[in-house]
């Protein structure tokens, strides 16, 4: 229940902080993709269904906010979720070059995929064009906020660990 | 009571793997249910509106007032030395005002006589703010501080002070969302001023970084439609009133097929800096 309401919260920060403050403050036009790193970090630090469900409601909050067809971003964006869930036990929270890894990824297979079916499949074959003016800058601004927010979510992860082991000593 | 006492932490819990097929059925359920028809999520829309909304304005205004503060300070200097040379020129103008203001007056009786006055500026409109952008660098949409609750509804015309920005796409109850034409998505036809010639505008998103749209189509035998001729929202658009300003042509090439001409619009809407927009409360009703 906690964590349902933690990560309500996390969305909610993280969607509204893209759409707005980013947005506004951004120079060049591009946005960071704020939620990719939430889901991706969700995903590989706790599990598979919670990076699913994290994923569908931030999918969810982007086809209600941005796009005609709802379920496009929700299904994307959960099967990101839930691909990091594999890393779970691969993730120490004391190495940063894996998160960091698996986040850019994830923000590089989602700009692709949207590409594909969105622009390729409508006529739009420069991909060379749509790669350097949208998914490198896109890439590079995520990666940089990633920096920022990651030791936001670690400490969110090990101040629950904490938690949770106390009540387990306690609790038996 | 039943008398199997189970610990609270054994939970019902399924596989994830279950979790992403039922998930996925239902992505895809509702892919087609809203691509094939015209169905909305209105009871989400509601939700965000009372959830997502109410934040998205709070952090904006915050934002607003801090962009402002910062600009604010850049322009009180030039401001103030720009202030004296325009009060010499109001006088100029004022004076030029009384002359228009008398040839206004005919323009209005004339226009009567032609049964004309249907120019964009009298319709009757409403403010909005814009909330929020985007959320995906793939499209130009924004969200609006107004819904269903101020009268609005898809498909109106949304315009910022000096030309077309888009039309309503979706409605909640406190916010609304728009789709620019500078969007990937949309097609607006419209019309070269001078030439009466028709043409199809749609965005581009890699134009957009250059700061142009793109137009197609246009038939324009006599090559009469030259650069920096003027663009506005022609009659027989479907979604738009007719003769809302939308740019300036500004790059113009003959298509291969060697009978229509395409090219860029450099927009007269300054995309990047939308605060405030004006919602026209009249969809174009094409069966009139």
């Amino acid at each position: 229940m906690k964590r349902i309401i933690i990560n309500a919260i996390l969305i909610l920060i993280c969607f509204v902080l893209q759409t707005t403050f980013f947005s506004m403050f951004s120079r060049t036009g591009i946005v960071p993709n704020i939620c990719i790193i939430l889901i991706a970090t969700t995903g590989f630090m706790y599990g598979k269904t919670e990076g699913l469900f994290v994923g569908f409601i931030c999918g969810l909050l982007f086809d209600i906010f941005s796009f005609n067809v709802i379920g496009f971003n929700a299904l994307l964006l959960m099967i990101i979720g839930y691909l990091n869930g594999y890393f779970v036990n691969t993730f120490y929270s004391e190495d940063v070059k894996l998160p960091l890894l698996l986040i850019s990824l994830s923000d590089l297979l989602y700009s692709f995929v949207y590409y594909v079916f969105l622009f390729l499949l409508n006529n739009k074959l420069e991909f060379g064009n749509y790669f350097f003016t949208i998914i490198m800058p896109e890439f590079f601004y995520t990666i940089l906020i990633s920096i920022l927010f990651y030791p936001l979510f670690l400490w969110i992860l090990i101040k629950q660990n904490k938690k949770e082991r106390q009540t387990d000593v306690t609790g038996i | 009571m039943s008398p199997i006492v189970r610990k609270s932490k054994e939970k019902f819990s399924l596989p994830s793997r279950y979790y992403l097929v039922i998930f996925s059925i239902i992505c895809i359920l509702l892919m087609l249910l809203t691509f094939f028809t015209d169905f909305h999520l209105s009871g989400a829309n509601v939700i965000v509106g009372y959830t997502i909304v109410p934040c998205q304005k709070g952090i904006s205004a915050v934002g607003t007032f801090f962009y402002d503060k910062k600009e604010l300070l850049k322009e009180i200097k030039a401001l103030t030395k720009e202030n004296e040379e325009l009060k010499k020129e109001i006088d100029a103008l004022t004076l030029e005002n009384a002359k228009y203001q008398q040839d206004m007056f005919e323009l209005a009786s004339l226009r009567d006589l032609y049964n004309m006055n249907q120019g964009y500026t009298e319709y009757e409109m409403t403010g909005a703010k814009v909330i929020s952008s985007s959320d995906s660098n793939w499209f130009n949409t924004f969200i609006i501080d107004k819904g269903s609750n101020d009268g609005i509804t898809t498909d109106m015309n949304v315009l910022s002070g000096s030309g077309l920005v888009g039309r309503v796409t979706d409605v909640g109850p406190n916010w609304s969302r728009v789709l620019t034409i500078v969007d990937d998505n949309s097609n607006v036809s419209c019309t070269v001023l001078s030439s009466s010639d028709n043409l199809i505008v749609s965005g581009d998103v890699l134009k957009l970084e250059n700061g142009y749209i793109t137009f197609s189509n246009l038939i324009d035998d006599d090559n009469d439609v030259a650069v920096g001729d003027k663009v506005v929202t022609s009659n027989i658009s479907d979604k738009f009133m007719p003769g809302i300003p939308v740019g300036y042509i500004s790059y113009i090439e003959t298509d291969s097929n060697n009978l229509t001409k395409s090219g860029y619009i450099t927009p007269s809407v300054d995309f990047r800096h939308i605060n405030d927009v004006l919602i026209i409360l009249k969809t174009k009703d094409i069966t009139e």
